[in-house]
């Protein structure tokens, strides 16, 4: 083998899945499609009076990389506004080394995928669903 | 009778590198095929010794340039079994399907019906359905068996009288599957309906009797067939060519252009509007010519001994399922596999780990896809250069997967 891009901390993120599923009465729902894959993300978002995140929610038709970017953004998005959830796309771009600096929490596990070109809009496409959601 | 692979490989240079520290193990060959010194020699040939361009020159260069060309054009005649003015050099394949869809689909009418099916490659769908926003003909679909082939039972209730045109793709992409193209052209011509081959993936597995198939429209691609890339190739009975008009407009393709009017020249130029890729029609020609030195029975039976290794290594892998055909009759070396709970893409990722190039995902093919209700797979599709150790390796890579990802 000539690299490691399933490393633990990625596998365990996408095993935990955390928020997969769907929310009864979402306040905004949003999915992305990547046309080159095929990898499919719909967001269900709870917002409450400030525009703020209550709850989250994920169905994810796609690979691992998807599955645990999903399971990170829904692990650290209640409590964020857009503006948060802007923040946590420049943790992932920074983590996939697309933007200068430190990523932030828990999105220093991507860093395998910096050497992947290919496979960065995995990463990308459930906080761009997200953010869709909150437009 | 055995096939010396190994002498096979030599002649593909890319197949001695090392790359990352490891062997290329490349079974990737449905998307794009490896070359041989014998086309990167007739390319390097014709950008050393005879670059120029085509038809118009009078100088030695654009002499050598031209009687390259053509040349080329005998090569892939001759590996089709027609005569070379019935063959037309395109941009790909999917230039040369556009072309068809463009050019004879202007002689069609408003309730005019193309017959195609659900595993077709998205550029044998589009281009109709381009068409048919264009024109108001109608497309009809005839369905895929479990088995991943063209469920020709059905084909009887989808010809009409207004089928102009069955296009199908003589080899699946995506399971593998050849066509029986002896029932399709016989149900064909009992609406007086047209048959079109979509061959880009019979193509790189030997020369053809085009004439004695019965169809009337084949086309493949270059790059695939182990030839450069942007270069592919029409091939259409002369009477249809000749009454087909000119999709692209420019130079070469004219009789005579006045402010008024142009008339056009005869095919194939006709349809080889503006320079045409040259030297990747002189490295095609030089592939077919390559492709007709190999001994095919040998070297298909050595490609389908790849197939039933592959096969038989994935059964013993728990959670792998194929998506075609599980015998080895009628089908050519692609085959496509899910592993249950690891998405195709991370196989795939894994499987570059180990030094293994396949494709994953929906191939360009997703109605395919949703006739399965599934995401896509896994894609082994193999040349004459694979060998038993790319199996092995991409086993190995399987069960990795297998093992860490779920």
């Amino acid at each position: 083998m000539s690299d490691q891009l399933y490393q633990d901390r990625i596998v365990a993120l996408a095993k935990a899945k955390t928020g997969a599923g769907k929310l009864l009465a979402p306040t905004k729902t949003a999915r992305r499609d990547n046309p080159l894959c095929g990898d499919r993300v719909i967001i269900d978002v709870k917002l409450d009076d400030t525009g703020h995140i209550a709850e989250i929610a994920h169905q994810v038709r796609g690979c691992l990389l998807c599955q645990a970017s999903a399971s990170a953004l829904a692990s650290i998005a209640v409590g964020r506004d857009r503006a948060g959830i802007e923040a946590i796309r420049h943790d992932a771009e920074r983590a996939l080394g697309r933007e200068d600096g430190e990523a932030g929490e828990p999105y220093t596990a991507f860093a395998p995928v910096k050497a992947h070109k290919s496979r960065q809009e995995c990463v990308l496409l459930p906080i761009e669903a997200l953010q869709d959601a909150l437009s | 009778m055995s096939f010396n692979v190994a002498a096979v490989r030599r002649q593909f240079p890319i197949l001695s590198e090392i790359i990352d520290g490891q062997p290329v193990h490349y079974l990737d060959n449905g998307a794009s095929a490896q070359t041989p010194d014998a086309v990167l020699d007739a390319v390097r040939a014709y950008e050393t010794t005879g670059r120029a361009n085509v038809l118009r020159g009078v100088h030695r260069l654009a002499e050598r340039a031209t009687e390259a060309y053509e040349n080329a054009r005998i090569e892939v005649a001759t590996f089709l079994g027609v005569e070379p003015m019935e063959v037309v050099f395109t941009g790909g394949c999917t230039a040369a399907i556009n072309l068809v869809a463009y050019s004879y689909g202007s002689l069609l009418k408003p309730g005019d019906r193309i017959l195609l099916s659900e595993l077709e490659h998205h550029s044998n769908i589009v281009p109709w359905q381009l068409l048919r926003s264009r024109t108001g003909i109608e497309l009809d679909m005839i369905p895929v068996t479990v088995e991943g082939r063209i469920d020709l039972e059905a084909l009887p209730r989808l010809l009409t009288p207004k089928t102009r045109l069955v296009s199908l793709a003589h080899v699946s992409n995506v399971t593998g599957a050849l066509l029986d193209i002896r029932a399709v052209v016989a149900m064909a011509k009992t609406v007086g309906a047209k048959v079109m081959l979509d061959g880009a993936q019979r193509a790189p597995h030997g020369p053809l009797d085009l004439p004695a198939l019965g169809i009337d429209f084949y086309v493949f691609a270059g790059h695939k067939a182990y030839g450069p890339n942007g270069v592919g190739v029409l091939w259409a009975r002369p009477e249809l060519l000749e009454a087909m008009p000119p999709f692209h407009g420019g130079g070469s393709m004219i009789g005579r252009v006045t402010l008024a009017e142009t008339t056009f020249a005869p095919p194939p130029r006709r349809f080889e509007a503006g320079t045409p890729p040259i030297g990747q029609a002189i490295g095609l020609g030089a592939a077919c010519k390559w492709m007709r030195g190999l001994d095919w029975s040998a070297a298909h039976a050595h490609e389908m001994a790849l197939v039933q290794r592959l096969m038989d290594g994935l059964q013993k892998i728990d959670g792998t399922q194929i998506l075609g055909p599980a015998s080895l009759q009628s089908r050519y070396p692609v085959v496509s596999f899910m592993l249950d709970g690891v998405h195709p893409h991370d196989v795939a990722q894994t499987l570059d780990s180990f030094g293994v190039a396949v494709r994953a995902g929906h191939h360009c093919c997703q109605p395919l896809m949703d006739r399965f209700d599934i995401d896509g797979t896994t894609r082994v599709s193999m040349a004459p250069y694979n060998d038993n150790t790319d199996i092995d390796a991409l086993l190995t890579g399987v069960q990795h997967a297998a093992r860490t990802l779920r």
